[in-house]
């Protein structure tokens, strides 16, 4: 298992290399969305709008932050759970994305889609939203401000730490974890 | 009577908002640093490494174990021999809540079931807290405080078997249910199990599990012996610290049971995430 530093946006090249078990520290732009906003941004798509960011290499990290402390950019802000995002990701990885993170298991529609796409789908430690909100050194609302800590956020992240979950070889480390450690009796 | 201010039940609910909101409980910290030490995988290993030192960035610098801070979940027990002056014990409660809530900068979380609208500028900021009153002998008013995130909750499941399930049907039911979470719960998780009376009372027993402080053994030894069985049995599938493949998914089962009817056998699987937010105080 592999290490690698890498700044956003990420191209095909940057995806490829990385492997299921790999970890990485991002630097450079995310996006933040949950459901409710992914809702919003794949009407957009469905209707040819334009989006309130660049889709092209993006990296949309799920996650509903707490309010900041005065004087920081944002409070704590680790991955919430990812399946709630299942039904959008695929539209979201075909017009550009090329990466998530989030925790827990996605779909085989969201698997095939990073294979199709050569999309990534990356874990954060969940729970662990205090260490997580210190790699942040930036956060703007940019759309949906209503939706509160579930507004689209701009954020800059500085040697974020993630692991690769789904690869672009259709490889999924949840399963190959797992099938290591589990005890048949 | 004792009359007790309201008052001075805002601010204790207050604080131990804010307390358990950054700082985590010795007990759950202990659990997470033997199970760190026990795990043969690497990569579980290091996730709890991570969980260890978000606590202590978490209470050193007084920031949110996590963005998910839960829905404020309560067990009260009011001595009969107590007058609140001022209001009402509910209504106390909330207040506080809410005061915790934004003095510490946590989430308000709750929303409108349909919409999806957050309550926080209508209810109240993360109002309104989930309450399970009961009523004790005695002048004191004994409080059991957790935070309860949306992740571990989502997973959580229960059912009415037939009396004839009994044990092995209550052990292969919290491994299906625990299989079926995977790292969606953030493991190393604690699982609240719930057995007996009618369905209601077996749920609220599988949360009310949870509050009880992990690494304490089970007064009752036949629970003990199912609590460590079960245990064995979730740590056999290999689902490990958020997911990755690990020897330890769970940190503790624990087990309330009640007299339950003789047609039945409700079963309650509550489970709680790594960093079990609770704490207890008596005023």
């Amino acid at each position: 298992m592999a290490q690698y530093t890498l700044t956003t946006p990420l191209t095909s090249e940057d995806t490829k290399k990385l492997k299921a078990g790999d970890t990485v520290l991002l630097n450079g732009t995310l996006f933040t969305a949950r459901d409710a906003a992914h809702k919003r941004l794949v009407e957009l798509i469905e209707k040819g709008e334009e989006l309130p960011f660049d889709i092209n290499g993006s990296v949309i990290y799920f996650v509903g932050p707490t309010p900041p402390k005065p004087g920081d950019p944002i409070g704590s802000a680790g991955p919430t759970t990812s399946y709630r995002m299942d039904s959008f990701s695929p539209t979201m990885l075909k017009h550009g994305s090329k990466g998530m993170i989030g925790k827990g298991k996605r779909s085989q529609e969201v698997k095939d889609a990073c294979v199709k796409y050569d999309g990534i789908y990356f874990g954060a430690t969940g729970g662990a939203g205090a260490l997580l909100g210190k790699q942040i050194t930036s956060a703007e609302v940019i759309a949906y401000p209503e939706l509160g800590p579930e507004a689209v956020r701009k954020i800059t992240v500085k040697d974020f730490p993630v692991t690769v979950i789904n690869d672009t070889y259709g490889n999924d480390l949840y399963e190959q974890g797992r099938a290591e450690y589990e005890v048949k009796d | 009577m004792r009359e007790i201010e309201f008052d001075v039940i805002v601010k204790a609910v207050r604080d131990i908002i804010v307390h358990c909101g950054t700082d985590l409980p010795q007990d759950t910290y202990d659990a997470l640093k033997e199970a760190m030490e026990n795990e043969k995988s690497p990569v579980s290993r290091e996730v709890i490494r991570q969980i260890l030192e978000n606590a202590n960035i978490a209470k050193s610098e007084k920031r949110p174990l996590c963005q998910d801070t839960g829905l404020a979940v309560f067990f009260v027990k009011v001595g009969d021999e107590v007058k609140i002056k001022g209001g009402l014990l509910k209504d106390a409660i909330n207040q506080g809540t809410e005061q915790g809530y934004r003095d510490a900068y946590l989430r308000a979380s709750t929303c409108e079931p349909f919409s999806r609208a957050n309550l926080k500028d209508t209810v109240g900021y993360n109002l309104p807290a989930i309450i399970h009153f009961d009523i004790v002998e005695g002048d004191k008013i004994d409080i059991e405080y957790a935070a309860k995130g949306g992740g571990s909750e989502n997973v959580s499941r229960a059912k009415v078997f037939p009396p004839a399930a009994g044990k092995d049907g209550i052990v292969e039911y919290v491994k299906e249910v625990i299989s079926d979470a995977g790292g969606n719960p953030c493991p190393p998780i604690t699982v609240g199990v719930g057995i007996g009376g009618t369905f209601e009372k077996a749920v609220i027993s599988s949360k009310h599990a949870l509050f009880r402080d992990i690494g304490t053994k089970n007064p009752d030894q036949e629970l003990d012996e199912l609590e460590q069985r079960i245990l064995t049995e979730i740590n056999k599938l290999g689902i490990g610290a958020m997911g990755m493949g690990g020897t330890k998914t769970a940190l503790a089962v624990h087990i309330e049971a009640n007299p339950c009817h003789i047609a039945s056998l409700p079963v309650s699987v509550n489970v709680q995430c790594h960093s079990s937010r609770h704490t207890h105080i008596t005023i």
